[in-house]
């Protein structure tokens, strides 16, 4: 805490984003990235609590073999529900629709984002997605499966499709305005000196999300519009009843999925290459690869939506070419876990929460990704495909990667967003919570993958119980874990010290403006004179050991 | 009940694939352990070093040259390619049955499996095969798409609706193995559970000559008498009308059937294809998916979609089968009187 010296309570009684106007109206009408990215940051902090919900009467439901807590049909729209809210309302929005909107154009020494308006009309129509999908619960929910595979969603289901169709589809429409708002304002607002080659490594990410953003979320617009077509006027697209073909639904949602997976990971890497510098005061190592790295898993990951499919019947030799492109698109992540363990190497390192969710996100990242060469190598992908190994797999990338980096994200940019620092002894009891916690719950679904447990049953034979029991207890851990953020976050805002401009001594552009930053983010317009992260690390060293003894 | 060695059967596959899947895993398993204790060990060794408190060397004299990088990327994708090919190798295996299967029909409906046997008898949930000899499921569903999976066995392949996909596999020790649907199909996706009981040679001969419990409770199965079951096939085959044009004796010129299963058939726009299941489902349900070489566009075949039930295709794709070896004796004589169609043997040119 030596370096978070209390100062006079003078920062905050100067005009911020916040208090330049308190009323209601001049919130909800905001066109301000930043109070726009805290609404997005609160909308969606909301609904990852209320898709954990069902996660929690998940994991009691398999403490037991038998389906004693909740019937199948109940389970099954649990699931759905979970498997939605969490990859639609909370995953894919997540670090860029926060974090991104609030901290993109200060990285960048820019006052707001190209198209403040199309901004806030991107928050509304989440919301009204989020609303639709909302509504589909409260009218008994989905029993589909995230998936929405056809013909059972389009033919056989008898639940609450068409809002939860609607509502994802509307939403769809935010990503693509986040997305195209943020490539435009890379593009033309960067500050005088901001050269491509000096951007923050996180802008570099939000960027290439981006391209995916605008170029993927078409297509799933696309799809649910047929499923929509099929669903309600019996137009025959999927349905082989109808003359369609159920294989066409899984290349065109596919299409859109994989990639979404990295518009779900990718803000995330920006985040820990953040994280890392800063707390190791060092420059990043191989800034070139990283940047680049985050293109080439842009581009690569709209060519391997096929790994989906290897026993879905599709051509075996399709299947062979999708293989070896999923292999090949391991490798810029491979890269990019390299150059972060390197970026400590010989770095001044400053143990505080954000690193140490760093840390974590670096050890779960790295097996989340090795599994998944599992599911490239098709035979091996044959056994595990649809059982608990690709559970525990997407949960090591979603949950140890993007809701890791999003915690430490959070942590780290905290001071900058209300000006108060976070309480870190309990930030540190709930990051080592929330690694161990985790790893509790889904290490041993691997092992009952591969023993051949399958996904979204609420029964199981009985020689899965141990380990599912493990998996519940896991869980409890790591939802004490997440709720200990939300209060003690809560807390600071009243009680914790003025955190001052940079309380981390970083170098990115959004700590030379005042926390809470002003209404047009800086008060002189910045210029831009270094690359980025360019610590002198051994000066820095020796003058933060001094204030340490 | 349950055999022991299908409890905790982590490391003991039960078929011939299963073996070959189990050596990639462990391969890819003793991989990425690897790599993982590396980067941990690596982040852990820096942190203790490097953190705040310590006085290690911090000057950078020789920069970590990204050549390093290289290497090490390089590396990493090697052995990548490697597993790739290994797995791709046995997945090659896995989508092409060996010639000498044995089939089974299977249908997935919601939240059941049905299995017919090639002399007929049917058995739901269960499935008895021999220990050592391939077995080929050729499997279709009749609502949604399930998936059908034998997690001792390590295969599994998705089942839909309106098509034929295959699955097959050799077991290695006799014993009882869970069956399952793996893909989420709707209520009670978790209740489509069944068992594959492997019989010794010795038992499967015995198993045969029984008649099965389940099979008897079957309304309508036919008995399991060879002669009995050709005859039905041929009936099928003629009542159907496929007999007017689809002998060696007819006047009207349709592609030979007899001997035509698993051999490559030459097609009209120039590709070669393989006659198994699906391509004859689809060319009785839809003539002009893909015509024969030399033979007139659009077929002069009805379509038989929407014609004929699953079981009569079952029945006209097995009669296909099973004259592989030519015809037999009196094939040409319709087995009953169809009526209204000319079938005097007039010798072809």
């Amino acid at each position: 805490m030596s370096e978070n010296i209390v100062q006079p309570e003078l920062p905050l009684q100067r005009l911020n984003y916040i208090n330049h106007d308190w009323s209601v109206w001049s919130w909800i009408n905001s066109r301000d990235h930043k109070r726009i990215g805290v609404m997005y940051l609160l909308t969606i902090t909301f609904l990852f609590f209320l898709g954990s919900l069902p996660a929690i009467l998940i994991r009691l439901e398999l403490l037991t073999p038998a389906p004693n807590l909740v019937t199948r049909e109940i389970y099954n729209r649990l699931f759905t529900m979970h498997g939605v809210t969490m990859v639609f309302f909370f995953l894919v929005p997540s670090i860029p629709t926060s974090l991104g909107n609030f901290l993109l154009p200060m990285m960048i020494g820019a006052r707001d984002l190209a198209f403040p308006r199309m901004n806030l009309a991107s928050y509304y129509l989440f919301l009204a997605g989020a609303i639709l999908a909302l509504v589909s619960l409260v009218n008994g929910g989905v029993d589909t499966g995230w998936t929405f595979y056809t013909p059972y969603s389009t033919t056989f289901s008898n639940s609450a499709m068409t809002p939860m169709i609607l509502g994802i589809f509307v939403a769809g429409f935010s990503s693509i305005f986040t997305g195209l708002n943020f490539i435009v304002t890379v593009h033309t607002m960067r500050c005088p000196g901001m050269y491509w080659s000096r951007l923050p490594l996180f802008v570099w990410s939000m960027y290439a999300t981006s391209l995916i953003l605008v170029l993927a979320t078409p297509v799933l617009a696309i799809t649910l519009l047929l499923v929509a077509a099929e669903h309600w006027f019996q137009v025959g697209i999927f349905d082989p009843k109808l003359g369609g073909d159920p294989l066409l639904y899984q290349h065109l949602f596919w299409f859109y999925s994989h990639p979404a997976v990295y518009i779900m990971i990718l803000p995330s890497m920006g985040v820990i290459s953040e994280l890392v510098t800063t707390f190791s005061r060092k420059h990043v190592f191989g800034y070139t690869f990283i940047a680049f790295s985050s293109i080439a898993i842009a581009v690569l990951g709209f060519l391997v939506w096929g790994h989906h499919m290897f026993v879905s019947g599709q051509s075996m030799y399709a299947g062979m070419v999708f293989s070896v492109l999923s292999f090949l698109v391991a490798v810029p992540s491979a890269i990019k876990v390299f150059n972060w363990t390197m970026t400590l190497h010989k770095g001044s390192l400053v143990l505080k929460t954000p690193l140490l969710y760093a840390l974590g996100f670096i050890g779960l990242f790295t097996i989340g990704g090795l599994t998944g060469l599992f599911l490239a190598a098709l035979a091996v992908d044959v056994h595990v495909h649809d059982t608990y190994f690709v559970i525990a797999h997407f949960h090591y990338i979603m949950v140890g990667g993007t809701m890791m980096a999003y915690l430490g994200g959070v942590h780290y940019w905290w001071p900058k967003i209300t000006g108060r620092m976070y309480p870190e002894g309990w930030g540190v009891f709930s990051a080592v919570l929330v690694f161990f916690g985790f790893n509790l719950t889904f290490f041993p679904q691997f092992i009952l993958g591969y023993m051949g447990m399958v996904r979204r049953v609420a029964d199981y034979d009985p020689q899965f119980q141990v380990l599912n029991v493990l998996s519940t207890a896991g869980a409890s851990i790591l939802g004490v874990g997440f709720l200990l953020p939300l209060c003690y976050l809560l807390w600071s805002l009243r009680y914790e010290p003025i955190a001052g401009d940079n309380p981390w001594g970083a170098t990115g552009l959004e700590w030379k403006s005042p926390s809470p930053p002003p209404e047009l983010n800086f008060e002189t317009p910045p210029t831009v004179d270094g690359p980025a992260y360019d610590y002198d690390t051994e000066t820095i060293h020796q003058e933060g050991k001094k204030k340490h003894v | 009940m349950i055999a022991p060695h299908s409890i905790f059967s982590l490391a003991q596959a039960a078929s011939t694939t299963g073996v070959q899947v189990d050596y990639i895993f462990y391969l890819l398993l003793a991989f990425s352990g690897t790599v993982v204790l590396v980067i941990m060990f690596l982040v852990l060794f820096f942190v203790a070093k490097y953190h705040r408190g310590t006085s290690a060397n911090r000057k950078s004299e020789a920069p970590i040259s990204s050549r390093l990088e290289v290497f090490i990327v390089t590396v990493f994708t090697v052995i990548g390619l490697t597993l790739f090919v290994l797995a791709a190798k046995v997945y090659a295996d896995i989508a092409r049955p060996p010639k000498d299967a044995m089939t089974i029909w299977v249908v997935g409906k919601q939240w059941m499996w049905k299995a017919s046997y090639p002399d007929h008898r049917e058995e739901i949930n269960e499935l008895h095969v021999p220990v050592g000899q391939p077995v080929k499921l050729v499997m279709t569903s009749m609502d949604v798409i399930h998936s059908f999976f034998i997690p001792d066995f390590r295969v599994k392949q998705d089942v839909l609706p309106s098509r034929y996909t295959t699955l097959w596999f050799t077991a290695t020790k006799p014993g009882k193995y869970r069956l399952r649907c793996s893909q989420y199909c709707g209520n009670d996706h978790a209740g489509m559970v069944g068992w594959v009981t492997v019989l010794s040679q010795a038992d499967y001969q015995q198993w045969l000559a029984a008649a099965p419990e389940g099979a008897a409770a079957i309304a309508g199965t036919p008995g399991t008498n060879g002669a009995l079951m050709a005859t039905k096939l041929r009936t099928t085959f003629n009542q159907l009308g496929c007999i007017a044009c689809h002998t060696p004796t007819s006047s009207v010129r349709a592609p030979r059937l007899d001997g035509i299963f698993n051999q490559t058939v030459r097609l009209q726009n120039g590709q070669n294809t393989t006659a198994d299941e699906e391509y004859l489902r689809e060319s009785i349900l839809f003539p002009n998916a893909k015509i024969s070489a030399g033979y007139v566009q659009p077929s002069l075949m009805p379509a038989y979609k929407g014609q004929i039930t699953d079981q009569q295709l079952h029945e006209l794709v097995d009669f296909i089968k099973s004259i592989r070896d030519g015809w037999p004796a009196d094939a040409t004589q319709p087995t009953e009187p169809s009526g209204n169609q000319p079938l005097q043997s007039e010798p072809k040119r």
